[in-house]
């Protein structure tokens, strides 16, 4: 891939400052995201994705967050230099995100309209006076934005509150807001998981269609591998704060390299295919107060090696896939 | 083993003045599980599926119907009734971290039923709770931890020791691994299985995951608004769903592989409030194979389609 990415995280580190001391939540990951492309980022509770993402827009509170190294760059601007009034204007505009439970991000006492209508109303004060639309044109627009998440009867709908809407209808409000700034990148934060799957599967081929229709990039965080093979094109898998592989999705689910992601792929039941027995992973996630020198999956990795209490380098196997396995970096210079 | 004969659980959630309205949670439901069978009640949230399961050990109160368990009728329960179905019958739950009392140390956690039912005291009390941690994979020291010491999965894995405690002959499992990573669900799931063959316990499995389902159950029932739609052998509906709705849920799962399969265009729509159940059919407001001028008026009855498969719908009447 040797055209420039949209968006490129370099080097980046997060330490989480507690009382127990020093949580190194995110170690040196590195993620690019190309224009039009549906990214994965997949792993376990507590292995940095969320955090990952979040940092972007700056949306994690500091203290007690704390970027000891790193650069987030998005059409020539390192988003983690920004100050707290040139990032709020990124918010919506450049990047945009959604998150899981759709409930608690929507204030309950006003209308979805309402609430709709005021993020494009902020939109507004950034732009030159003659561009602004007034209450009654961003009203015609908050309708469009509904239709456009295919929200039924719009115009009835304009006036609901968030409790008389169900799950998924709530969802289609969270991303209604989002792309009313007309954003580059969507952040969806496990946008499915407090969903059924008959409505979960509606929002996965909304988000597929906007892909399409709009050129939207997407990441999307989620632990389920399911959710990711049918609407990414290219996964990465973060173990522990650190990112460990990096392919297409053919390559991900057809040929797995890492010894985690093999893991985890033998660890979920599939719906049609009888497996007699699933493989757990044994052991569990490192302590990141204190975490293992190294990679961090050493620990609970059947490969182990002498080596691995060195931190491993960066593996291209192909063009569409990376891993960071001192199993594979020997291979190859071998 | 367990036979559910017409079991009804109705809430009446009326506002003082108002109309009334009652949820009708579960309407009308007959289930049999024999020994050693696990059966999988699969449904979106709102179905009923974790109702039934609560009612069966009387945790939500019940509007009509007989629940037997070896032929011992539950409904109704007076206190010496209820001593004998928490013996033969336990639940774990979704959420494993709510479960355990956050000030108890584990000894005292799995121990309750054994001090309530056994009558066991003292150092024998701590060397049977000692083997049951044992049963479900866990070390002696976690005797005298505190669960905020324990993962998820560790957690998990103390009320499933709890839940065995009194050797129960059915195990109901609401969601048991929903709040767990797939590692850790990986792991329980093949404890659950090892668990039911050596003890030849009956499992009651609700869960909203078709492939856990699919993993564990020889069994399954699909649930929708209150009512089961389709009944049989794991193979036969996972291979051959009958009913338009678990079509439509064995079509919206996901897989994980990187050719999806061909899918037909998702249900629309939502599942209807229990309270205003639609007429007729309950799934024909989304059914995409809705037959106009029947099931809009008139409900199907389960019926037998095949020895081992049961399906609720007009188009295999």
């Amino acid at each position: 891939m040797t055209n420039q990415p949209l968006l490129s995280i370099r080097d980046f580190s997060l330490d989480f400052d507690t009382f127990d001391g020093v949580y190194h939540a995110i170690d040196d990951v590195n993620i690019d995201l190309h224009a039009g492309e549906a990214l994965g980022i997949v792993g376990e509770t507590g292995c940095g994705k969320s955090v990952t993402a979040k940092s972007i827009l700056q949306l994690l509170p500091s203290p007690p967050a704390r970027v000891t190294s790193g650069e987030i760059w998005l059409d020539g601007e390192n988003f983690l230099t920004l100050d707290a009034k040139s990032i709020q204007k990124k918010r919506g505009i450049d990047v945009s995100m959604i998150f899981q439970d759709p409930m608690t991000y929507l204030n309950p006492v006003f209308t979805i309209g309402q609430q709709l209508v005021d993020v494009i109303l902020a939109h507004q004060r950034l732009k030159p006076t003659a561009d602004r639309i007034n209450k009654a044109a961003a009203k015609t627009r908050a309708i469009e934005l509904l239709e456009r998440v295919r929200l039924p009867n719009p115009e009835r709908q304009f006036d609901s509150y968030p409790h008389e809407l169900s799950g998924g209808m709530r969802q289609r409000i969270l991303i209604a807001q989002a792309l009313s700034g007309r954003p580059k990148i969507l952040i969806a934060d496990e946008p499915t998981t407090a969903l059924d799957v008959t409505i979960q599967a509606q929002i996965l081929e909304l988000i597929k269609d906007l892909i399409d229709e709009l050129g939207l990039s997407v990441i999307l965080i989620t632990h389920d591998l399911g959710v990711v093979a049918s609407i990414c094109t290219r996964v990465i898998i973060m173990y522990a704060g650190q990112v460990i592989e990096d392919a297409s999705v053919n390559e991900i689910f057809g040929n797995p390299r890492h010894p985690y992601t093999k893991g985890l792929l033998a660890a979920v039941p599939h719906p049609t295919q009888h497996a007699s027995t699933l493989t757990g992973i044994p052991g569990s996630l490192p302590n990141l107060l204190n975490p293992p020198s190294g990679c961090r999956f050493r620990e609970r990795c059947p490969l182990v090696q002498e080596k691995c209490s060195e931190r491993p380098g960066w593996t291209t196997l192909s063009d569409h896939h990376g891993i960071a396995c001192w199993e594979f970096s020997e291979e190859k210079h071998a | 083993m367990l036979d559910i004969n017409d079991l009804k659980v109705h809430f009446d959630t009326s506002k003082p003045l108002k109309r009334k309205t009652i949820v009708k949670a579960v309407n009308g439901i007959n289930l049999s599980l024999a020994k050693g069978d696990a059966l999988g009640l699969v449904g979106e949230s709102g179905s009923g599926k974790s109702t039934i399961g609560k009612a069966i050990l009387h945790l939500v109160p019940i509007t009509s119907g007989s629940i037997k368990i070896d032929g011992f009728e539950t409904n109704p329960l007076n206190r010496k009734t209820e001593r004998e179905l928490r013996r033969r019958a336990q639940m774990i739950f979704q959420d494993p971290h709510s479960a355990l009392n956050p000030r108890l140390p584990i000894l005292r956690s799995v121990a309750e039923p054994l001090v309530l039912h056994a009558d066991l005291r003292g150092s024998e009390l701590r060397a049977k709770v000692a083997e049951l941690l044992e049963t479900v994979g866990l070390p002696s020291q976690f005797l005298y931890r505190y669960p905020h010491e324990l993962s998820g999965g560790q957690k998990q894995r103390v009320c499933i020791a709890r839940a065995i405690a009194l050797n129960p002959e059915l195990l109901i499992l609401d969601e048991p691994t929903s709040a767990l990573d797939v590692s850790v669900q990986a792991q329980i799931l093949e404890f659950l299985k090892e668990l039911q063959t050596k003890f030849s316990l009956s499992f009651l499995f609700i869960s909203h995951d078709l492939s856990v389902i699919r993993h564990l159950c020889n069994r399954v029932a699909v649930m929708y608004l209150g009512e089961i739609v389709e009944e049989g052998l794991t193979t036969d509906i996972f291979h051959s769903p009958k009913h338009p709705y678990t079509q439509a849920l064995l079509n919206a799962v996901p897989f994980p592989q990187a050719k999806q399969p061909h899918r037909e265009a998702p249900l629309t729509g939502d599942i209807p409030s229990p309270v205003d159940l639609p007429t007729g059919c309950n799934f024909y407001t989304r059914c995409p194979k809705m037959m106009k001028g029947t099931c809009e008026t008139t409900s199907p009855i389960l019926s037998e389609l095949s020895e081992s498969q049961k399906v609720a719908c007009h188009l295999h009447s």
